[in-house]
């Protein structure tokens, strides 16, 4: 029994580092940032003098924050959608005991391993339209060499395009994430249950909506929550493709916040920004945590 | 037999289109990439807009020798020194993170505790929390700290951020070792310390592997506590560095390609020669791998 307390008092000494790590920088900076937010700190000088909701009823009225939260809410309505349906759809077309499957994995997977600095200054290149002086250039030209000249866009350069544009990238990016997941969920379906609805006379396109999507389910909800929180935190890609974008057109509340604090010094300013990014992407995942332990405890 | 037959047919016929659908899928995912090496390889004469999507004449490494010792006529220095910078951070913060994750993911699955079962996901929130909302208090402390602007700051920073991820990744890890097993080394004597070294740290080679890749490739990639921590250029990572090359107009195409290629090349790199750890990282993420 006293070798056991021991041995109880050793796992504490372990992890205690990493639980004070945690309290510190994670749950205590949240804290302190709160309530800068609530400060009137809008210099490099410190100034926790409170200032109540000041702060975020000031940034509601801004313009460049207004435009930001559309932006988001195109980005998030169209990135998680396509992140799925493209993901599902390679997923289901490589599990067709395909030749190659590693090889066109590999080649789904790829961008997930380079940085978004690298994707942003590649696909800025790509996206450059051209001017009329020089022709056409990326994209573009290619769509015109192969006689698509009518798909031509401004992309990130037409700010009734913008934010679109860096979804294509972030796509680009990402889909094979979701393909990685729902493969996997693909192959933990056991073959009789196909077996056994082929027998039931149904086509493949009928196992596939109402056998092989119900039990697909869990995983289309987990990857749209970490989609969504990647989506909410999305900066490196847009400071290295596009910048905030002619009128702000493809700004996200993370370069906003960015910007504010570490090149505007409005430190108040920038915490409050921080806030409400940060409340966005609790509502999404403090109920998918809750969510996955619960059951977790009942196994 | 005649159910399998016909559930066949159609499949037949459905083959050539897949192979279409994924070859099609394919080259658009290595659109980028071939524009990425090709313009890469070009030598500077060859570099004409309208010749983008064209293949190069021959191979130069012009674009790659400008993009890493820089030019100073055209005022921009050069990735070299950004690159090991990276190097310098990403190995040792990649290692500490491996072993703190362990060592917690073995208390987290084999010591369990009352509480414990609230603290590990109070750890994970930290896997999603926008690290804009720590920026603020991370910049005071790590100024208080003596660590701003430095290097071994940065090592300090993605060591804590990682905890979150290698705690989770070992955890998952670990609870797949038969309990049994330690039970019996407990029976046999060993403490809690010489069980994690003589049973559990032999068996974790796959674990080490799949958090030291990860870590490696989110650390090596990360360009938000990079451009916040540093602010000198001697002491900015390579994803920083890149970003400011590509900033600056006055670098050509060629060698920005050169410089993100270079900047690409140690995960892309791991990813060809590793890839199936990367990819079990990836999954662990979802929570429950």
């Amino acid at each position: 029994m006293r070798r056991l307390t021991r041995d109880r008092l050793t796992s504490f000494a372990l992890i205690t580092p990493s639980v004070v790590a945690i309290a510190v920088f994670v749950y205590g900076f949240i804290a302190f940032n709160g309530y800068s937010s609530l400060a009137r700190w809008d210099s490099l000088l410190p100034d926790f003098t409170f200032v109540g909701l000041r702060n975020f009823q000031k940034l509601f009225t801004l313009a460049r924050f207004q435009i930001d939260v559309r932006n988001m809410l195109t980005f998030i309505g169209l990135f998680i959608p396509a992140c799925l349906a493209i993901g599902f759809v390679l997923a289901v077309l490589l599990d067709q005991r395909v030749k190659g499957e590693g090889l066109f994995r590999s080649i789904f997977l790829l961008p997930m391993a380079i940085s978004a600095i690298v994707t942003g200054v590649v696909w800025r290149w790509l996206m450059s339209p051209g001017t009329a002086e020089t022709g056409s250039y990326g994209i573009n030209l290619l769509l015109e060499q192969i006689g698509a000249g009518f798909l031509k866009s401004g992309w990130y350069t037409d700010p009734q395009f913008g934010i679109k544009a860096v979804v294509i990238a972030a796509a680009w990016q990402m889909s094979g994430y979701t393909m990685a997941m729902y493969l996997a969920g693909l192959r933990g379906i056991p073959e009789e249950l196909r077996e056994a609805a082929r027998i039931d006379g149904a086509s493949e396109l009928q196992i596939y909506r109402h056998v092989v999507l119900p039990l697909l389910r869990p995983i289309t909800f987990s990857a749209a929550i970490i989609l969504g929180q990647i989506a909410l935190n999305i900066f490196a890609l847009v400071v290295a493709m596009t910048g905030p974008g002619p009128g702000f057109s493809t700004d996200v509340p993370a370069l906003f916040m960015f910007d504010t604090t570490f090149r505007g010094g409005n430190f108040a300013m920038g915490a409050a920004i921080a806030t409400i990014m940060l409340l966005l992407v609790m509502g999404l995942v403090v109920p998918y945590l809750i969510h996955t332990f619960r059951s977790e405890v009942q196994v | 037999m005649s159910a399998r037959s016909s559930a066949f047919t159609p499949r037949r016929l459905y083959r050539p289109l897949i192979y279409a659908a994924l070859i099609a899928a394919a080259a658009l995912y290595l659109l980028p990439v071939y524009l990425l090496l090709i313009t890469s390889l070009k030598s500077f004469q060859e570099v004409r807009l309208a010749a983008m999507w064209d293949l190069p004449a021959g191979l130069s490494l012009e674009s790659f020798v400008r993009a890493w010792v820089g030019n100073k006529a055209q005022g921009f220095t050069g990735l070299a020194g950004n690159f090991l910078n990276s190097i310098y951070l990403t190995v040792p913060a990649a290692s500490i993170s491996a072993l703190l994750g362990s060592l917690n993911g073995y208390v987290f699955s084999k010591w369990k505790f009352r509480g414990s079962e609230v603290l590990f996901p109070a750890f994970l929130f930290g896997l999603f929390i926008p690290y804009q909302s720590i920026l603020i208090p991370l910049v005071v402390v790590l100024q208080k700290m003596h660590l701003y602007g430095t290097i071994p700051g940065l090592i300090f920073v993605h060591v804590v951020y990682g905890i979150p991820i290698t705690t989770l990744i070992f955890r998952n890890y670990y609870a797949s070792v038969p309990t049994e097993l330690i039970e019996a080394a407990k029976i046999d004597g060993a403490s809690l310390l010489g069980i994690y070294r003589w049973v559990l740290f032999p068996l974790s080679l796959p674990g080490f592997v799949v958090t030291l890749i990860w870590q490696f490739t989110a650390i090596w990639n990360d360009f938000l506590f990079g451009v916040i921590v540093t602010s000198r250029p001697v002491v900015q990572p390579i994803t920083v560095a890149l970003n400011n090359l590509a900033g600056s107009y006055v670098v050509e195409w060629n060698v920005q390609m050169a410089g993100a290629l270079i900047t690409a090349l140690p995960t892309l790199l791991v990813y060809i020669f590793l890839g199936r750890y990367f990819v079990r990282g990836l999954l662990a993420g979802s929570l429950k791998g």
